[in-house]
Order: C-alpha cells, then sequence, then structure tokens
C-alpha cells in the first residue's frame, strides 16, 4: 500500500470510529432539557474523579446553553441501569481519544446552521483551522500528546474566550500554552526551546498585558495564531509584527535594509528586536555604541555605521534638549509661574521625538533631520519660556521685596502718626 | 485764608444739599469701648477692607475675563500671563477672597462669644449671617470661573449636594447647573451670580449691616457691661489704627501673590475622570467631611439628605440665635456658649480631618 493510500486508510478508520461514537446521539438537541438525566444524579453521588466532572459543568457555557453529558459521552441517560445509560451500542464513549476530540468539537461548532442558534458571531472554522496547526498536523500524523481542543479549553467547566476564569482569556493564554510548551519533559522530542514563556514574560509586551491589563497587548495566539497555531517564519514574521506596528512595518519595508534583509535571509523585526522577549526599544539600540544593533552588521567606517552614528546624535540631542526644557518649565511651575502654554507646546517636540523613533525604521538621516529639526526648534522655545517665566519671578520677588518695603513704611508712619493724636490728647 | 474760606464755602454747599455736617458730627462723636476685647473690633473692619479689595481686583478681571466653556480657561491664562500685572490681580483676588472669609469667621465668632447679637443689635447679626452665606455663594460661584479640572469636578460634587435638598433637591440642582449636568451653561449662569445677583443683593444687606452697626455703636461683653470703660475716638484714632491693619493686609496679599501665585491647573475636561481625592475649598471642608462620614441611609433618610437638612437647619438656627438666647437667663446664655464652643471644635476637627484623609 502506498503512503497516501495508508493515510486515506487510516483516516478512513479514524472517520468510521468517531461516526460509530457520534451515532447514539445523531439529533443534537440539547439533552439537559429533558426531565431525566441519570448521568448527574449518579455520578453526583460518587467520589473523585468520578464526581468531578459534575461538579466542574456547573460553571461550563454548554450546560448554560442546555447541553449535557450525554450530547458529548452518548449512551441513554433517561435510563437508570448504568448497563443501559452507559451502553456503548447507544454510543456510549466514557473517555474520547485525543484524535477524536477535534471532530467530536466540530460536530456542532463547525456547522454553521447550528452555531447560529446560540452564538451567530461565533467562528465555525476552528477545526479546519486545527489541522493547519503544527498541533493538528502532528496530531494527524498519529502524535497524541499534542494540544487538542480540551488541551487548552479544558472539557468540563468551559468557558466562553471572555470570560476572565476562562484559560483562554488573554491574561491566561501565555499560562495555558506554557503548560506544555515550558514542561521540558513533555517537549521531549520536539526539538523547540522551552524558555518561551520565561523569556515572554520579559518582555514588553507583557508588562502591557499584566502590570497595564491591557488586553490588546499580544500574547501568545496573537502572534502564533490559537487554532492554527505555527511558529512565524522568516517570510510572515513582519507581517505579523506588523499588525499592530504598521507605521514600523511600512517604513522598513521602504528602507534600504529590506532587500539586504531578504537576501542574507534574516527574520525583519526578529532581528533587532528578538522575538519572545521584545524589550522596550531605547535609543542605545542604535548607533555605534555597546548595546547597538547596527555593529553586528556594518563594520566601523562603512557608510551604514556612520548613518547609524549620525542617526542616535540627533536623537540624542532632541532627547537632551527636551529634557533641559522640561526641566526648567517644571522649575517655573513648582515656583507658582503659569507656564501650561509653554508645557502644552512642548507635547509637539515630544511627539517630534517619539515620531522621529519611529522614523528609524526609514534608516534615512535625512527623513531623520526633517522631524529633529522643527522638534529642536520647539525644545528650543520651550527653554526659552521657562527662562522668561523665571526671570519674571526673580523681577516679582525684587518688587514685592521693594513694594513691601513702601507699604511697611506707610505703616509705620501711621503708626506714629495714632501715637501724637493720642499723646497729644 | 482765602483758601479756608473756599473749602468752608464747599463744606456749606456740600451739607446744604446732602447733609454732611449731621455725618461729621456723628463721626466726632462716635467713640469705640476699651477693653481686652477690643482686638475683636478690628475684624470686621478687615473683612469690609478685603471685600472692597475683590470688588476692585474682580473688577478688574473682568477687562479681560471670557465667561464661556471655550474661552474661560483661555482668558484667565492669558490674565496670568500677557497682561501686565493680571497675574498679581488674579492671585490677589484669590488670596483676598480666602482671607475674607477667615477674617469673616473670625468676626462672627467674635461677636457670637462676646454675645453682640443681643438686644437691640439682633437684625445686625441676622444680617452678618446673611453676609456669611452670601460670602459662601460668592466662593462657590467664583471657583468655577477659571474652569479648570478641579474647579469642573468640584462644582459637580458641590451642585449634587445641592440636589439632596430636600423637596427642592432636583430643582436646586438643575437651576444651578442649567441642565443636568456641570457645562458652560452653568458656568454662565456661576458667571451671572458672581459678577450681578451676588454683589447686588451683598450691596443691600452690607449696607444695612453697616447702617446698623452705626446706629448701635460696638457692643460690649456682658461681663464688662455696666463697667465705665475708657473710650477712644472712632475718627481719627481707631479708623488710623484700622488703616494700618489695612496697609499691611495690602503688604500680605502681595506676599502671598507673589511668592505663592494662584494655580491656573489644567482646563476642565467633561469627559475626564475626576481627579482623585477631589475636595471643595477649605470653608467648606467641614461639611463635605461630614457629608463623607454619613453612612448611606440612616433609618429611612439617605444619609446625603439628613446631612444637608441638618446643616440647612443649622444655618437657620445660626441665624435665629439672637431670638432664642436669653441674655436674662444665665443657663440658657451659657449653654449658647457652649453650641459655639461646640461648633468651633466641630469646625476645626472636621476641617482637619478632611484635609488629611
Amino acid at each position: 500500500m502506498s503512503e497516501a493510500g495508508a493515510m486515506a486508510y487510516r483516516r478512513g478508520i479514524v472517520l468510521i470510529l468517531v461516526l460509530a461514537a457520534l451515532s447514539g446521539f445523531e439529533a443534537r438537541a440539547p439533552r439537559a432539557q429533558q426531565e431525566k438525566d441519570s448521568c448527574v444524579e449518579c455520578h453526583a453521588t460518587l467520589e473523585g474523579p468520578l464526581a468531578a466532572p459534575v461538579e466542574a459543568m456547573r460553571e461550563d457555557i454548554h450546560r448554560a446553553r442546555g447541553f449535557s453529558c450525554a450530547d458529548c459521552h452518548g449512551g441513554d441517560p433517561s435510563r437508570d441501569d448504568p448497563l443501559e445509560s452507559m451502553d456503548p451500542k447507544k454510543g456510549f464513549v466514557a473517555r474520547p481519544l485525543p484524535r477524536a476530540i477535534p471532530a467530536l468539537c466540530g460536530r456542532c461548532h463547525s456547522d454553521a446552521e447550528f452555531m447560529k442558534r446560540y452564538n451567530p458571531a461565533l467562528r465555525v472554522d476552528q477545526e479546519r483551522e486545527y489541522f493547519t496547526s503544527v498541533h493538528g498536523k502532528r496530531l494527524r500524523a498519529g502524535d497524541t500528546r499534542v494540544a487538542t481542543c480540551t488541551s487548552c479549553h479544558g472539557a468540563h467547566g468551559i468557558r466562553s474566550a471572555q470570560h476572565p476564569l476562562s484559560p483562554v482569556y488573554p491574561l491566561n493564554v501565555a499560562e495555558t500554552c506554557a503548560r506544555c510548551h515550558a514542561d521540558a519533559t513533555h517537549m521531549t522530542g520536539y526539538r523547540i526551546p522551552t524558555d518561551q514563556y520565561d523569556r515572554y514574560k520579559r518582555s514588553v509586551h507583557a508588562r502591557a498585558l499584566y502590570e497595564r491589563q491591557d488586553l490588546s497587548a499580544p500574547t501568545c495566539n496573537d502572534c502564533h495564531g490559537n487554532h492554527g497555531a505555527v511558529p512565524p517564519g522568516v517570510a510572515s514574521v513582519a507581517h505579523v509584527c506588523g499588525h499592530c506596528h504598521m507605521r514600523q512595518s511600512a517604513l522598513f519595508q521602504t528602507s534600504p535594509h529590506k532587500a539586504a534583509f531578504d537576501a542574507m535571509q534574516l527574520a525583519e523585526c526578529v532581528y533587532c528586536h528578538g522575538n519572545h522577549d521584545v524589550l522596550p526599544p531605547t535609543d542605545e539600540m542604535i548607533g555605534t555604541g555597546e548595546k547597538s544593533v547596527c555593529v553586528s552588521c556594518h563594520p566601523p567606517g562603512d557608510a551604514g555605521y556612520q548613518a547609524a552614528e549620525r542617526m542616535r546624535a540627533m536623537l540624542d540631542d532632541l532627547a537632551r534638549q527636551l529634557e533641559r526644557a522640561t526641566a526648567i518649565l517644571d522649575r517655573a511651575e513648582r515656583a507658582g509661574m503659569e507656564v501650561s502654554r509653554a508645557k502644552f507646546e512642548l507635547s509637539e517636540a515630544r511627539d517630534a521625538l517619539t515620531h522621529a523613533r519611529v522614523l528609524i525604521h526609514a534608516f534615512s538621516v535625512k527623513e531623520l533631520e526633517g522631524v529633529i529639526r522643527p522638534g529642536l526648534d520647539v525644545a528650543r522655545r520651550g527653554y526659552e519660556a521657562g527662562e522668561r517665566a523665571l526671570a519674571e519671578l526673580n523681577y516679582r520677588r525684587k518688587g514685592l521685596a521693594v513694594s513691601l518695603l513702601f507699604i511697611l513704611f506707610l505703616a509705620f508712619l501711621l503708626y506714629l502718626k495714632v501715637r501724637e493724636i493720642e499723646e497729644r490728647r | 485764608m482765602r483758601v479756608v474760606g473756599r473749602v468752608e464755602t464747599w463744606r456749606t454747599w456740600l451739607d446744604e444739599r446732602l447733609g454732611t455736617d449731621a455725618v461729621r458730627e456723628f463721626l466726632r462723636r462716635k467713640e469705640v469701648p476699651l477693653h481686652r476685647h477690643t482686638v475683636w473690633y478690628y475684624f470686621g473692619g478687615m473683612t469690609l477692607f478685603l471685600f472692597v479689595v475683590q470688588v476692585v481686583t474682580g473688577a478688574l478681571l473682568l477687562l479681560y475675563y471670557r465667561p464661556s466653556a471655550e474661552a474661560a480657561f483661555e482668558s484667565v491664562q492669558f490674565i496670568m500671563t500677557e497682561v501686565e500685572f493680571g497675574w498679581l490681580i488674579r492671585s490677589i483676588h484669590s488670596w483676598s477672597a480666602n482671607l475674607m472669609i477667615a477674617t469673616l469667621f473670625l468676626h462672627m465668632f467674635s461677636a457670637y462669644f462676646m454675645k453682640a447679637y443681643r438686644p437691640p443689635r439682633e437684625l445686625t447679626w441676622v444680617s452678618g449671617t446673611l453676609l456669611l452665606f452670601l460670602a459662601l455663594a460668592f466662593g462657590f460661584s467664583g471657583y468655577l470661573l477659571p474652569w479648570n479640572k478641579l474647579a469642573f469636578f468640584a462644582t459637580k460634587v458641590g451642585t449634587d449636594i445641592a440636589g439632596d435638598v430636600p423637596l427642592i433637591g432636583r430643582f436646586l440642582l438643575r437651576f444651578l447647573r442649567g441642565g443636568e449636568e456641570v457645562t458652560g451653561a452653568t458656568l454662565t449662569r456661576f458667571f451671572g451670580f458672581h459678577v450681578a445677583i451676588l454683589p447686588g443683593v451683598t450691596t443691600i444687606v452690607l449696607t444695612l449691616h453697616l447702617i446698623l452697626v452705626q446706629k448701635h455703636g460696638m457692643s460690649i461683653p456682658p461681663s464688662l457691661e455696666g463697667k465705665s470703660l475708657p473710650t477712644m475716638k472712632f475718627f481719627p484714632n481707631f479708623l488710623l489704627r484700622d488703616l494700618i491693619g489695612w496697609v499691611l493686609a495690602i503688604g500680605a496679599l502681595a506676599a502671598l501673590a507673589a511668592l505663592f501665585p494662584w494655580g491656573l491647573g489644567e482646563k476642565a475636561d467633561p469627559f475626564a475622570p475626576a481627579p482623585a481625592g477631589i475636595k471643595p475649598e477649605w470653608y467648606f471642608l467641614f461639611m463635605f467631611q461630614t457629608l463623607r462620614l454619613l453612612p448611606a441611609k440612616v433609618w429611612i433618610v439617605e444619609g446625603e439628605t439628613l446631612g444637608v437638612t441638618v446643616f440647612l437647619l443649622g444655618g437657620l438656627f445660626w441665624m435665629l440665635v439672637p431670638f432664642l438666647d436669653k441674655p436674662t437667663s444665665r443657663r440658657r446664655s451659657r449653654f449658647f456658649t457652649g453650641v459655639g464652643v461646640v461648633l468651633v471644635l466641630y469646625i476645626a476637627i472636621m476641617t482637619v480631618w478632611g484635609y488629611l484623609t
């Protein structure tokens, strides 16, 4: 038998097994609506793992929609006799095999007509997508250690992905993936690292997600996909990053680096920024210093080396001028001077610096200069406004001293007058 | 001789038309009793002086201030940065407002403890308490006018509290805000209250208060009543002393304005979240702190409604003190002194507590 034939044969067997398992509950009307449910009645009286599903199902979204044990496990919950209720002839499957799970879930979740009745907004291509993932492909190839639907969503007690306690809620996704991917024993034989989770936790993305609770910050599935999880390749990584960092990505595509990176087969963003442990970018990454990423390709003296040096000097200059202007305006404000307009105008320089840091991805000294120069002008005007405010403060204090002298002198004269009048009496 | 003759002619001319000689004669005879509590007599004059400062600086601010949500903040910013000595005028206006409330409180409590409200000065006290309420209304309405973040939210909280007044609360809230929310309409309204209605009413009540003070003269504390006390001429002796105080007050205001200019903060943004720990001006803090401490529900009444009702009744009680305290009954008189002491302690403790929390 050819390889393709063997594959088709195996697929046929799996299909027959699944169909056999599911034949007992062809009509998918939720069974919980029926009065009798011997599964719950009996398992609730048991102890340990046999009772756990009943407890877990209390929070399950399927149960909330009216589904019950038999909708997935088959059998006949209207019968009290265990031999009848859990009769394999009635489609009962105690523990669905991993390779049967995608089809088991997909029986409903891939059926657009059926899903519309419960959640018209929910996608119905998860099963198809799953089989494009590394997990799905390996499962088909017979590897039952890979993740299936229940590995991430749970089996009993499945919650909506929007529920904060769901294992696939954005704040929980990394932990869910890490349960396998950070487990060196589990990952033995797959020849991929197991430190992604630790590295991700250090990243700027994780900080945004966990510290700022910014649910739009990327976690594993945002770059790798969820049901179709794959590692993005050299060709696609820029698209993945560019999904959020559009401007940087667009600038890079037009930069001289694009052709060079393509020729050297370098993953665009990842080469300088890393992948799982993407740290907050700093100005030190550009230039020719110790932490510069430019020097890993550009030797001293070449055009790129000089451009990097020049761009770094421009960024530093604007940052320094901005800091100087902010400091003097803060000082004037602390002294009670009204400098809010100058401070507001200084935000233009701050915007220019932010813009310049993004514009670095075009790697063009000329373009950068076009943004830095106006920024420097604004910073200079801000500093001058601060100087004027402090000079005004000084003037006021001197004015106060002179005025107080006159005021006290006048009060003293009045006092003398009062004394004179009273002594005269 | 010719100059003296001309002055005499003018005096006669004025007297025939205005009766100025009677005023001169009144001033010549007016005397101030001297005793160990005389110092408290100066606070009424000081409050009046600071009020005049408010009128003058307020009028100057009106030259540049623009009462709309779009322009108010910018106009005050313009006054603070571009207008020659605008910063000084605005800072003095703000500082003087606070000092005026402070001296007003001192004047009021000194009058209260010296029982200056005794017959026949009941109406002097009533007009004085009305001036206190007017001054608080000036403070509340003026606070919003720079249209900055703090003022915006303080007004929101303040008008919310007004909404808890029993029966008319809902109407009062809408009347003050000019709608359901604090908006540009509220600012325009508050501006109207601050520069037209309140000054008009204050002028009438203040005139009455001053006339009554002149008519009845300075009150002597009951403990010194009947004793022969030395006196001081009001004009020029007492007035010159007053003048020294006023000149020093100008110095203090100038120093405060130059060393601690009144800040402007950020422009109000109705869509921004309320800044944390929002507090009213210090003279409202004891009431605010009380409302904050009250439970949400006291028996069947909303806590805030109960608090506001108690404060309203308290204000009414305070105004009617002259008619409730009987100077002939020593027990009752002592009770009212006790009430005053408790009130001063209450205000002091609640204000400090309000600041610290």
